[in-house]
This record gives structure tokens, C-alpha cells and sequence, in this order.
């Protein structure tokens, strides 16, 4: 179907005065899509990929960006610290990890987005309470129980055709995508899920049995997510490039081959472990910083490689950055704000936020500078194109990272 | 009065790994404190499988570790993962044979309450210690078993109170004690976290006898403030004030409710039940005792309604059909992959559990572990082809011998969701109704 510029001005106008709940992006680019004579599943419609990446057990931040100019960082280190001249600096005030060496390309290349001094209000430093605040976007004091993505997703529900709204690909849970009606598939090797999902049919059947429904929605949404990836693989393109063999590594390269398959899905969670750093943490640490920044410099070269490197948006999370000062077992124990990293074809490179000061201290940790959920905010509106969901008290603004 | 056939089979189902048809009928002789009674009778505290060979070793010196090659490391941590697997399959092994089932059930409840992991402690023989503490303390005090957990090697280098100075306090033990062992989130101050970790300081492993001690250098001596209360407090202190907390008993209760009976604790019965540990001094088998002779433990809204570990699934599966099982290995790999690794639980919060365990990825494992299982492949030898060969195979004669309605009635709490055809081949009907998702149910 071909529309000329004024169909096309009319249906985008008559788009905009549908519900909300069909103002979805993908409604959009479907029209885009005709318009420009593409496959309706297709290209376009991977542009809106959300890639998390869970750093499990609180990364440090200080270690991570780290604030070389600072004295106050070396005073409050002295073991741990980043001696200067081994930074890898990216402004005058803050440098990477060595570890992190293999991102200074995509630093260069404005491709990656530094957001420091993340956290919020009142921090909790429980690993699990932390961490259900991130992801069910809650304040401090405030207990929801479901995740941020899952409320995107019943408020701007995808079009049917879509597989389920996530993936999860290692060991993590389902997190920002859990509780709700949001549909998401565990998968470690989609070869064998094929293969194990043969024997399952589909059952429905009324019950009050909380564990029973749970079980079996399961089974659909496998019986309905096998069919869909069936297909799908078959048809994937090689990768055509070799990824590290670390967890991460193995997980960033299913998730890619998922995209370069143009699976439909809206969001893939991918986790990697043991930053809770709080003992010999320098060790520890560069392999945990070194296995990821391989693993994602591999993870776009893949992508690139398909030409859907722009679709796609990498953003990191975790439940709190580690205190300032270091234990006196080598290590760094639960604190608050962090910085996290934005990459991504489309994302414009740079430093955005105030690194939190070093000195000005609240009992010890750093005060965040930018709520972690204007991260969000910036997914929904800046990358989905959906209008501001509230969470919790108050109004996040979207960080203006995107072009 | 004696049991009814459902009942007691719900009994055998939550306080053990559930019963053949001869154990239920055995049980229904029993009326409930009779029943309870007799499951809470333990002849001995301790584990009847010989336990591997090197379970008394002390870890090397560091200042011998210091001058080892990167070969040398290697072969250490190989040996150690080695011993790891042993360790695993020595629990398996319990699990399979041990007549005290609640005995194992508790301890694989304190397993996941007071977590230590091989991954973090890395010397096997202290993670064999405090699993030897928590079967022997498992239906004792919780005060006792308490304090020694504290002391416990593999719990002081899992919690990071082995490297705690009083210069810089660790506080990991400290607030995962308040969390996660006693009290839950949003019954203690981020204060108190800081005031308790000074208490710890010092509490120290000495690796050359491999025993608690108190390091006096290393030790606050200070004044601290705690739950309002201020004193020269050491760790044992804190942990008297926290038992003086009502919530304690409040939390464990809750817990416990939450393994036997339903996840949703009746609020005032919890109350109750936490008033009467607090009176009994914190003494396990009679909050047990009383918490299985609650309504609610036996209401029949309350049969199937949790979903079976992986552990309970697998060793539940081995029991139930007598399979052969010579080489434990495969369930401790198969645990892993179930998403319940003994002595290697997620993190100190232990495995969640619950509609937790069941995602995608373990349904489709949970599903083909049970097919493999059934036809004699996954747990042990194959000796016959198929369910049609039951009795040689795996010596569960009940399932050829059994009506088929008892044979459903054994295998599942509740009816299935896929009925069984009038007439259907009984080993085409087992297959049928171990894959039926209520067989996931306990």
C-alpha cells in the first residue's frame, strides 16, 4: 500500500485521536512501515528495544567513574582506590575502571551515555528492598508489587502479534516486568526451549488455586512464545562474531541473536552477579567490570553488524552504589547513588548529572543527584514515545540523551 | 478418630516428602496429635549417611597460600569443588533414606533461613559444620540455635564478620540479622544495623583450630545503643535483645506458617502461635507441634495450594517411586538446574520459593525431568523399558497393584486438570498424572 503525504498526515492525525491505549509507537511505525512499502514485521519494528542489564549485588560506583582529581576519593580509599595514572579519563574530573577500557570506543564514538549520581530520596541499603524500589519504581517508603515495565505494559499494551513484552535471558528474576499482566519467557538456550516445549499443550482452566494459575500460565505462555520463536530462528541471521564466554558474554549474545531473529518482543533483562563487593573487592571487582565491558563492546559490534544497532537501547541498573569510605575487609560495604550507563545506536555520548560530591556526605554515602526513575522516563518517552507515567510522588524528567 | 485417607496423605505430603499408600494407610491408625506426635519423635539429632572423609580439615594458612603458584590455586579450587559436589550428594543421600523427614524438612528450612554458600565460604568442611548444627538444633531453641549460628565458621566468613574491625565495622551480619534471621524489613533503624556491627567486631574464626573466638584487639569495647537500649554490648548481647523483641517469634511463626500450612498467615492465629513460642522459650517442636494442629494446617482449601522445591520434587519423586538411585549426582545436578542448589542458595535472602519457582525455564525443566524420571532414565539405572515394567524396574509395585483411584489419589492433591480416560492403560495413566501440573502441588 503506498499513501501519499496527505493520507499519510491524515491517518498519523487521526492516530493521535485514538485512546491512549492504542497510541503505541508500533501503531505508528505500522503505518510507516506501509507507507513505505517495508514488511509489516520488520525493521522498524525493532527500533524500540529496551536491553536492561542488572548488576546484581550493588556496583560500586566510585570504582566504576571514578573521580580522579578528587582527594577526598584516595582519603576515603586508600587500599581500593584507582591509582591516577591507571584511570582511563573521559573528562577532566572522571575517568574509567582500567577494566572498562574496551568502552573508551564508544565513548568516542558518542555512543554512550554516562548518568551519574543516581539513586533517591531517603536510600534503603537492603539488597532486596533496594532493588524492588528500583524496579517497581516505588518511593522509599512505598510498596507496590508490580514492576515499572509491567505498568508501561498495561497502560500501552503491545499489538497482539507480539511474543510476550520480555525476555529474560541468565539467572536473575523477572524484576521490572514482574507481577501485572506483562508476559515474560525465561530463556538460557532458546534451542532447547524449543524442544521442551514440544510436549506441552496449552490448558485453561478456572481456579482459586493461586499456585495452580501460576503454573499454568506458564505453560501457555510457553506453548504461545515456542510457536512464535519456532519460526523465527529458523530464519535468524549469523552473528558472525565471537563473544566472550563469560555469563554475561553468553547472555548478550542470546539476547543478540533474539534481536537479529527480530523476535517481538519490547524488552530483554539480562543479569550479571556478585557485586556485593563487600570483602577483596579489587579482584573481584575488575573481573566483574572487565567480563561486561567486553561482553557489551561485543554485544554492538553484533548488532552493528545487522544493521539494528540504533533500535536497540542498553541501559544498566543495580540496587545502590557502595559506601565512600572501605571496610577494613578490602571491600565496600551497601551505600546509595551510582552512576549507570545509557548505550546505544541512537544515544547521544556524553556526561549527563552532577557527580555527587565526595565531602558532602549524608551518614557516609554519597546524596544522589538525578532520580533513577527520570532513566525511566527517558525509555518511555524519549525511546517508546509515550506520554509521562507517574511514579510515585512527584514528576522525573526524562534525561535529554537520545537524538 | 483416626486420620482420613487425604488427610493423612496431606500430613506425609507437608512433613516429609509424601507416602506411598501403605505409609498413608499406616498413618490413618493416627489421629492428628498422634500423627504429629509421632513425626515429631526423633531418635537421633544426626545425619545416618556417613559423611565424606575430610569434613574435620582446617583450611591451609594464608601465609603458606601466600607462596602458592597459580597452578597450585588451581588444583585447590578444583579439590574444593570436588569436595562440594560430595558434600552435596551426602545431604541427597539423607534426604532419599533418612526416616526422620521432618528432621530434613527443618533443616532444609534453616538451610534457606541462616544461608551460607560453598561459592562465598569456599572451604566445604565449614559448610558440612553448619549443616550438622542446623539438623541438630533444627527442633530445638531457636535461641540456641541462634547463637551458635552467629559463631558458626561458615556463617562468620558468609556474613563478613571475619574481616569486622572495630575501626571499620562490617555490617552484613549485623543487618542481615535483623532482616533476615529475626525481625524483617521496617523493625529496626538503620542506627541500630550500625551500633549492632560494632557489637560483632572482632568475632573471629582462628583458622589454625578452626574455632570461634573473640579477637579482644580487634573488638569495640564502646558503649552502644541498640532497640533504645544503651550498654557495653558484645555480640551475644545483641543477640538477648533482639530475642527480647516480640516481633521475632511474630516472623518465625510467619515463616513457618508460610512452609506448612498456606502463604497466607492467618494474622491472630500467627499471634497466638508466637505468643506460645515466646512462653516456651523459643522452643521449636512445640511451636510446630502447635502450628500442625491449627484448622487451618488440615482445611482443604489449604491441600495443594504451595508448590513443591525442586528438592521436595526430585527427592519426593525418588522416594514415591523407589527408583534406583546409586549415583545422587544426578539430582544435585538436577536441583541446580531446577533452580535450588544445596549449599549454594541465590544470596543471603536464600531461595524466594513460592510461585517463585516456577518460571518458563524450570517448567519446562520441572516437565522433563519427570519424563525422563518416570521411564527410569534421569535419577538411576534403566532396567526395564516403561512404566508397563513398574515392578521390576523400580519396585513401586503399589503403582501396577493400587486402584487406579488411590493411585490418583497418592500422586496429586487435588484432582487433575486433565481427567483421566475411563479404561486407560496404567502405565499411559501414571505417565498422565505425574505430568499433570497439580503433581507440582504439595
Amino acid at each position: 500500500m503506498i499513501l501519499n503525504e496527505l493520507q499519510r498526515r491524515e491517518l498519523l492525525k487521526a492516530a493521535v485521536a485514538l485512546p491512549l491505549v492504542l497510541l503505541r509507537p508500533f501503531w505508528l511505525e505500522r503505518l510507516w512501515a506501509a507507507q513505505e512499502n517495508e514488511p509489516l514485521v520488520g525493521r522498524r519494528d525493532r527500533e524500540r528495544m529496551l536491553v536492561l542489564v542488572e548488576l546484581h549485588g550493588g556496583n560500586d560506583g566510585l570504582n566504576t567513574l571514578v573521580p580522579y582529581e578528587d582527594g577526598a576519593y584516595y582519603r576515603a580509599r586508600p587500599q581500593l582506590a584507582i591509582p591516577r595514572d591507571q584511570v582511563r579519563q573521559l573528562t577532566p574530573k572522571l575517568g574509567f575502571h582500567p577494566a572498562l577500557t574496551p568502552l573508551m570506543s564508544l565513548w568516542e564514538s558518542k555512543e554512550l551515555a554516562l548518568v551519574t549520581g543516581v539513586g533517591y530520596p531517603r536510600p534503603n541499603r537492603s539488597h532486596f528492598r533496594s532493588i524492588e524500589i528500583w524496579e517497581t519504581a516505588s518511593d522509599s517508603e512505598q510498596v507496590l508489587d508490580k514492576g515499572w515495565l509491567s505498568r508501561v505494559c498495561e497502560q500501552f499494551p503491545l499489538p497482539p502479534e507480539f511474543t510476550a513484552e520480555g525476555i529474560l535471558l541468565g539467572k536473575g528474576d523477572a524484576g521490572p516486568l514482574s507481577g501485572g499482566k506483562a508476559r515474560t519467557i525465561a530463556l538460557n538456550d532458546p534451542g532447547q526451549f524449543l524442544q521442551q516445549a514440544g510436549s506441552m499443550g496449552p490448558v485453561s482452566m478456572p481456579t482459586a488455586n493461586r499456585s495452580l494459575a501460576h503454573i499454568l500460565d506458564g505453560q501457555r505462555e510457553i506453548f504461545h512464545a515456542a510457536t512464535d520463536l519456532q519460526g523465527r530462528i529458523r530464519q535468524a541471521p549469523q552473528l558472525g562474531i565471537e563473544f566472550p564466554t563469560s555469563r554475561i558474554g553468553k547472555q548478550l549474545e542470546v539476547a543478540a541473536k533474539l534481536i537479529a531473529a527480530h523476535v517481538p518482543v519490547s524488552v530483554i533483562k539480562v543479569t550479571q552477579g556478585s557485586f556485593d563487593t563487600h570483602a577483596g573487592q579489587l579482584p573481584a571487582h575488575y573481573r566483574l567490570l572487565d567480563e561486561l565491558a567486553q561482553a557489551l563492546t561485543a554485544f554492538r559490534t553484533a548488532l552493528q553488524g545487522q544493521g539494528v544497532w540504533k533500535d536497540v537501547l542498553v541501559m544498566t541498573y543495580s540496587e545502590f552504589g557502595r559506601r565512600v569510605e572501605e571496610n577494613a575487609s578490602h571491600g565496600t560495604d551497601h551505600g546509595t547513588a551510582a552512576p549507570h550507563l545509557v548505550m546505544g545506536g541512537q544515544v547521544k555520548g556524553g556526561l549527563y548529572g552532577m557527580p555527587p560530591s565526595l565531602t558532602a556526605l549524608q551518614d557516609g554515602d554519597l546524596k544522589y543527584t538525578i532520580d533513577y526513575r527520570s532513566l525511566y522516563a527517558t525509555v518511555i518517552e524519549k525511546w517508546w514515545g509515550l506520554p509521562p507515567v507517574t511514579f510515585g510522588r512527584g514528576r522525573h524528567p526524562a534525561i535529554d540523551c537520545l537524538g | 478418630m483416626g486420620l482420613m485417607f487425604d488427610e493423612a496423605r496431606h500430613f506425609l505430603s507437608r512433613t516429609g516428602f509424601g507416602g506411598t499408600p501403605d505409609e498413608i494407610r499406616q498413618l490413618m491408625r493416627l489421629d492428628r496429635g498422634a500423627a504429629v506426635a509421632q513425626a515429631l519423635a526423633i531418635p537421633t539429632h544426626k545425619a545416618q549417611t556417613p559423611p565424606p572423609s575430610w569434613i574435620d580439615r582446617l583450611p591451609p594458612p594464608a601465609n603458606e597460600r601466600k607462596h602458592w603458584s597459580e597452578m597450585d590455586r588451581k588444583a585447590f579450587r578444583e579439590a574444593r569443588k570436588e569436595e562440594g559436589q560430595e558434600l552435596k550428594v551426602w545431604w541427597y543421600r539423607e534426604l532419599l533414606t533418612t526416616r526422620s523427614r521432618l528432621l530434613e524438612r527443618m533443616t532444609l528450612l534453616w538451610h534457606n533461613h541462616f544461608t551460607s554458600s560453598l561459592q562465598k565460604v569456599k572451604w566445604p568442611p565449614f559448610l558440612y559444620q553448619q549443616n550438622v548444627l542446623l539438623r541438630l538444633q533444627a527442633l530445638g531453641s531457636f535461641r540456641t540455635l541462634l547463637h551458635a549460628v552467629a559463631k558458626n565458621p561458615a556463617m562468620l566468613l558468609y556474613l563478613d564478620t571475619q574481616t569486622s574491625h572495630r575501626e571499620h565495622p562490617n555490617e552484613n551480619f549485623a543487618r542481615e540479622l535483623f532482616e533476615l534471621f529475626t525481625l524483617g524489613e521496617g523493625h529496626y533503624t538503620e542506627q541500630d544495623i550500625k551500633q549492632a556491627a560494632r557489637a560483632f567486631t572482632g568475632w573471629h574464626l582462628d583458622h589454625r583450630t578452626g574455632a570461634f573466638r573473640v579477637e579482644r584487639r580487634r573488638h569495640d569495647e564502646g558503649r552502644k545503643e541498640v532497640f533504645g537500649k544503651s550498654g557495653y554490648f558484645d555480640g551475644d548481647d545483641i543477640l538477648s535483645l533482639t530475642l527480647e523483641q516480640p516481633q521475632v517469634a511474630r516472623y518465625l511463626a510467619r515463616k513457618l506458617w508460610r512452609e506448612f500450612i498456606s502463604d497466607e498467615p492467618d494474622k491472630a492465629e500467627v499471634e497466638r502461635l508466637a505468643g506460645l513460642f515466646r512462653q516456651n522459650n523459643y522452643d521449636m517442636a512445640s511451636l510446630l507441634n502447635a502450628l500442625v494442629l491449627t484448622p487451618h494446617f488440615w482445611a482443604p482449601e489449604n491441600r495443594g495450594c504451595l508448590i513443591k522445591s525442586p528438592v521436595e520434587l526430585t527427592v519426593g519423586t525418588a522416594r514415591l517411586f523407589n527408583l534406583p538411585i546409586e549415583e545422587p549426582l544426578q539430582l544435585v545436578r538436577c536441583g541446580r538446574r531446577l533452580g535450588q542448589d544445596l549449599f549454594d542458595p541465590p544470596n543471603v535472602k536464600g531461595w524466594p520459593g513460592g510461585t517463585r519457582w516456577i518460571t518458563t525455564a524450570t517448567l519446562l525443566d520441572r516437565t522433563q525431568m519427570l519424563q525422563r524420571a518416570i521411564r527410569g532414565h534421569e535419577t538411576g539405572h534403566v532396567r526395564g523399558q516403561g512404566m508397563g515394567d513398574m515392578n521390576q524396574t523400580h519396585g513401586a509395585t503399589w503403582l501396577a497393584a493400587e486402584p487406579i483411584d488411590i493411585v490418583q489419589a497418592t500422586l496429586l492433591p487435588l484432582g487433575p486438570v486433565q481427567p483421566l480416560a475411563a479404561g486407560e492403560e496404567r502405565g499411559q495413566a501414571v505417565r498422565q498424572l505425574v505430568l499433570d501440573p497439580v503433581y507440582q502441588l504439595r
